[in-house]
Order: C-alpha cells, then sequence, then structure tokens
C-alpha cells in the first residue's frame, strides 16, 4: 500500500475535541463528520486538504475521548495516513479498527515540515520526504493489521476471516 | 531475552517465542465478555456484519452487571437483547440478574478466569484477574464484536512499569491504599499505555481480595493491565474455585521495565481520594472532619467479603449518624449469602444500612443511590469523577471499606482507630 500525498502539520497533544468537536456528535454520518474534522484549530482545513494527504503531528495525538469518530472524521475528509511522534492509546486501537493507517515515528515528524510531499510505504514503513529528498523509518504495520486497514476496519476483516 | 510477565503471557497468545514493547499482534484470547452496557452495542455490530456464530460458547461471557436488576425499560430492552442473543448462541455462560453480581467480582469468583489466561472485556476495569497473574485488559464494543467472532484480537505489547511495595502495612490499611497512593504518585496518566507489575514482601501478604481491588484501579492511572505473578495464596485461590488446569508465568530477571518505583509501605496511611480524581490521595488524617451524607461500601474495588467483613466488624453492635445514608452492596450472590450466613447481613441492617442485591448501581451513578446537588460521599469504589454518583455538584471521596464504615458512623470522614 503506497499512501501519497502533502503534509498537515500540528503539535502536540492534539485531542479527539479538536478532531471532531462533541458538538457534531449527534451524527455518525462519515461525510458530516468528516466536515467538521480540525475545525477548531484551522476552519478552512477540510476545504484546503486534497486526497491522499498526510498529518503530521506531534505526541500523544489522539488523546481525550474513546470516541470513535475521530478516525473516522480523518479518514473521510481524505487523509490517507497520520504520522506523529506517539498515539494516544485509544485513539491509536479505534484508527486500526476503522480503517485508518497510522505510523509513529519520531523522526518523521519532527523532519516534516507544512507542505512537504511525502510517500509512506505501509509495507516497509518507509517514509519518503520527496521535498527534501530524505527519508524515515517506521515500524511497518504487520500483514493482519494492513489487512484490516486495506478493508477498510475490524469488523469487515471478522466478516472475511469468519468465512475462512 | 529477559521478559516480563505481560510480555510471556502475550507472546504465547500469538505464537511467537517473545514479543517487545511497541509490537503489533494478533493474539489468541481464552475469554472475553461485556455487560448491560457495553454487549448491545457489540451484538449489534456482530449482527450489522452478518456474523452467524460465535468462536466459543464457552468463552463468551455476558453479564448484565451495571444497572440491572433493570432500572427502567431502556435497560430492559439492552438485557432482553443480552439474553436472546445467548439463547441462539447457545452461550453457557450468560448470567441472569439473582444468578452472577457485579462482573469483575463474579468472573474471578467463578473459576472463569485463570492465571496465564489472555482476557478482554468491554469494561475499563477488566483489568482486575491481573491479581491472578493473567493479562487482561478493557476493550471497546467493536473490538468485543471481533474477539466475540474470531476468538482473536490484535494488541500493541505495551511497557512495563514495575512497582515494589516493601514493609508492613499498619492497622486498617489494604491494597485499595497502596493503589491510591501510587496513583497519587503518578497521576490519572502515570502508567498511560503500560501495563503496571505489583511486587514485593507487602504484595505477598496481602490476600487475594486486596490483589484485586489494586489490579482493579490500574486503569485509574491510566494503565492497560495491572498484573501480579502467582504465588502460593493466588494457586490456593485458584484451587478453591475452579479445576481447570492454568499457566503460571513471571517476570525474568532483567527483564526491562519503563521506569521502577518503590514504597515503604509500612509509612502509607488509609487514603482518601478527594474530589474529582483518583489522584488526589492523601493520608485520612488530612480529610479528617469532613462531613458526609453518604457511604457507599460495594462495586468491583470493593464488594468482596473481605470487605464485608471488615465493614461489618466497625458497625458491629453500632448506628449510622442519624445524617448519613449507608448503601452497601456485596459484589455477588454468593458474598451477599455469605454475609447473611455470617450473621453480617445483620449487622448492617441493625445499623441501619441498605444492605441489598449486587449491582454497579451508585458506582457510576446509575441507580440505588444517587446522590442530590451539594451533597457529599465516601466511597469505596475507583472513580470520583464530576457528577459520577449524581448531581455535577456532588462530591466523591475515594476510601477503603474501614474508613468508609467508619465515617458512616461517625457522619464525618475519620480514621477507623479514632472511631470510639
Ligand atoms: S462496579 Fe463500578 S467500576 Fe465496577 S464495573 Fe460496575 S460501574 Fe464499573
Amino acid at each position: 500500500m503506497q499512501l501519497k500525498g502533502k503534509a498537515w502539520k500540528f503539535n502536540d497533544n492534539i485531542d479527539t475535541d479538536v478532531i471532531i468537536p462533541a458538538r457534531y456528535l449527534n451524527t455518525s454520518d462519515p461525510k458530516e463528520l468528516a466536515s467538521h474534522c480540525m475545525e477548531d484549530i484551522d476552519k478552512e482545513f477540510t476545504k484546503k486538504v486534497s486526497h491522499g494527504d498526510i498529518i503530521v503531528a506531534g505526541k500523544n495525538f489522539g488523546c481525550g475521548s474513546s470516541r470513535e469518530h475521530a478516525p473516522i472524521a480523518i479518514k473521510n475528509a481524505g487523509i490517507s495516513c497520520v504520522i506523529a511522534e506517539s498515539f494516544a492509546r485509544i485513539f491509536y486501537r479505534n484508527s486500526i479498527n476503522m480503517g485508518l493507517p497510522i505510523f509513529e515515528c519520531p523522526g518523521a515528524a519532527q523532519k516534516i515540515s507544512q507542505g512537504n510531499e511525502i510517500e509512506v510505504n505501509a509495507e516497509t514503513g518507509e517514509i519518503k520526504n520527496l521535498s527534501r529528498n530524505e527519508s524515515y523509518r517506521a515500524a511497518p504495520m504487520p500483514p493482519f493489521i494492513q489487512r484490516i486497514i486495506s478493508l477498510g476496519g475490524l469488523m469487515e476483516y471478522v466478516k472475511q476471516e469468519s468465512k475462512k | 531475552m529477559s521478559q516480563t510477565i505481560s510480555e510471556k503471557i502475550l507472546a504465547a497468545h500469538s505464537g511467537n517465542k517473545e514479543v517487545s514493547p511497541g509490537q503489533l499482534i494478533e493474539a489468541k484470547i481464552d475469554l472475553c465478555f461485556g455487560n448491560d452496557i457495553t454487549a448491545p452495542i457489540a451484538i449489534e455490530n456482530f449482527r450489522k456484519a452478518g456474523l452467524s456464530k460465535v468462536f466459543d460458547r464457552e468463552r463468551v461471557l455476558l453479564i448484565p452487571d451495571h444497572f440491572t436488576p433493570n432500572k427502567d425499560i431502556k435497560t430492559a430492552t439492552q438485557t432482553k437483547m443480552m439474553r436472546e442473543f445467548a439463547q441462539e448462541q447457545g452461550l453457557s455462560n450468560y448470567f441472569e440478574v439473582g444468578r452472577c453480581g457485579i462482573e469483575h467480582v463474579f468472573i474471578h469468583e467463578q473459576g472463569l478466569a485463570l492465571p496465564g489466561m489472555l482476557i478482554v472485556g468491554a469494561d475499563s476495569h477488566t483489568c482486575t484477574y491481573g491479581a491472578l497473574g493473567s493479562f487482561s485488559t478493557g476493550v471497546g464494543s467493536t473490538d468485543l464484536a471481533a474477539a466475540m467472532a474470531l476468538g482473536r484480537l490484535w494488541f500493541k505489547v505495551p511497557e512495563s512499569m514495575l512497582f515494589t511495595y516493601n514493609g508492613k502495612l499498619q492497622a486498617f490499611v489494604s491494597g485499595k491504599d497502596l493503589i491510591l497512593c501510587t496513583i497519587g504518585e503518578i497521576g490519572v496518566d502515570g502508567a498511560l499505555y503500560k501495563a503496571m507489575e505489583f511486587q514485593g514482601s507487602t504484595i505477598k501478604g496481602l490476600s487475594m481480595d486486596s490483589r484485586f481491588s489494586m489490579c482493579n484501579m490500574a486503569i485509574e492511572a491510566g494503565g492497560k493491565a495491572g498484573i501480579i505473578a502467582p504465588d502460593a495464596k493466588t494457586l490456593a485461590y485458584v484451587k478453591s474455585v475452579s479445576k481447570n488446569p492454568c499457566k503460571v508465568y513471571k517476570s525474568d530477571k532483567g527483564a526491562q521495565y519503563s521506569e521502577k518505583i518503590d514504597f515503604d509501605a509500612s509509612r502509607i496511611e488509609p487514603q482518601v481520594a478527594f474530589p474529582s480524581l483518583p489522584e488526589n490521595s492523601k493520608p485520612v488524617s488530612e480529610a479528617s472532619g469532613i462531613e458526609i451524607n453518604q457511604a457507599v461500601i460495594g462495586s468491583c474495588t470493593n464488594g468482596r467479603m473481605e470487605d464485608m467483613r471488615i465493614a461489618a466488624k466497625i458497625m458491629k453492635g453500632k448506628k449510622l449518624n442519624p445524617s448519613v445514608r449507608c448503601v452497601i452492596l456485596p459484589g455477588t450472590q454468593k458474598i451477599y449469602l455469605d454475609c447473611i450466613k455470617e450473621g453480617i447481613a445483620e449487622i448492617f441492617v441493625r445499623a441501619g444500612c441498605s444492605f441489598s442485591t449486587p449491582t454497579c448501581g451508585p458506582c457510576l451513578g446509575g441507580h440505588m443511590g444517587i446522590l442530590a446537588e451539594g451533597e457529599k460521599a465516601i466511597s469505596t469504589t475507583n472513580r470520583n469523577f464530576v457528577g459520577r454518583m449524581g448531581h455535577p455538584k456532588s462530591e466523591v471521596y475515594l476510601s477503603n471499606p474501614a474508613v468508609a464504615a467508619a465515617s458512616a458512623i461517625a457522619g464525618k470522614i475519620v480514621h477507623p482507630k479514632e472511631l470510639k
């Protein structure tokens, strides 16, 4: 799985209330959720994002509530993956379960700047910064996690697996 | 490579020789369960995905305990959904109200959780069973649906933190005080994502009931699991509840920990966690004199037999302070019955307590003892968040059962040794 797009940089401790404010939790419609993604930091964020773009953030990305709406909003805003120095535990689980690839890579998170062209190879964990001609390495996602993500999330994976 | 007990259990269940922190693994689970809040959503997910059969009808447990006996029509509908799913799937471990209790007290009492197991429950206090030397952690409803279908789930191997307690405990100090003191020390995110391993001569001396209370609250420090390696006491307990074989794992010398923290347990006083976070724990002497309206003794932290006996010893022959209500909820039907047999039920009722059927009840502000605006409670439960037991302007102080019982008699928070 190759993921490619522009980097959108965020700071440390981006919490689930910033990713998708609680006032929008009265819906579970992915499109509607996506339209409010990150709006309290950047009102125009979802308008500026192009399909495939990548969020690059600091420490403890996704801290706060256990809402599964957060990775759903990010994914449906067109973001292809999130790279961060570290993730909050429940966000980490939810992202994979909802089919959003995420990579923990302090090196990449620190070196990548806003707008850099990034390419990620999910199998190897290699992150290429095409704008700067640098590359960084995250732990690769094991094959079964890649499968969960390529199928779109845990429940679809379970459906396929239980047919075996 | 030297490994911790947590790493060994995760390795054994994922077909790896060893695992290391940060590694993503897919592991077989021995037991999964949900309650009347979380299971219905998992069942819905299960059905929506068109799944037909659970992976093993003996390893999927459904326990209605939060709002039961059904407190309203919504709850009745939720438990009905669980009951029907259990029937349709032929689950051997669906437990009806009146035949179970609070999940995290009931499951180990029935010998369903054993050393060496990998356990997931759709409830954050699933970390309780770490006291048996199992790796046991809370998950969401989507995860439970997946676990019910496949009997396996993905995990990220956590780092471990090692907590060592040495020294003889003072009178009226229990496992609850050790864990409250620990959370006070490291904070409510001090063990975020990590496995908290407890050891030392003090832990060796603790009863199983006290060990369950400690591991129960690992989540209150952000921990993914709390764990104590099995010893002779663990195995004697296991023998008394189950005939099934179990596997004992222990950490290797030289295993890697992200942090090691030592406590001189002999200096720890009974603790009280002030509103509105479990990390606000202080010695009871610093809480002394705070007037209370309600005392709650029970929950998956302190609803066990030892807790009932401690509270009864203090209340024997006494009456509650006239301005205090006291709600006592034994953790399971068996504990309820033992309280009757041992004369403990009579002590509570004569003291003027409400003593009734096992349920989570007031612990999560569900029913059976909700607080009004401005009221204060002392409680043996595990969370004192804003509004946890009722009105957002009510307050909860967390303590062990001895402190809660003594305070109910005194009408204000006291050290049990000061009770006349
Ligand atoms: S007793 Fe309280 S903490 Fe324990 S399972 Fe019930 S609601 Fe949760």
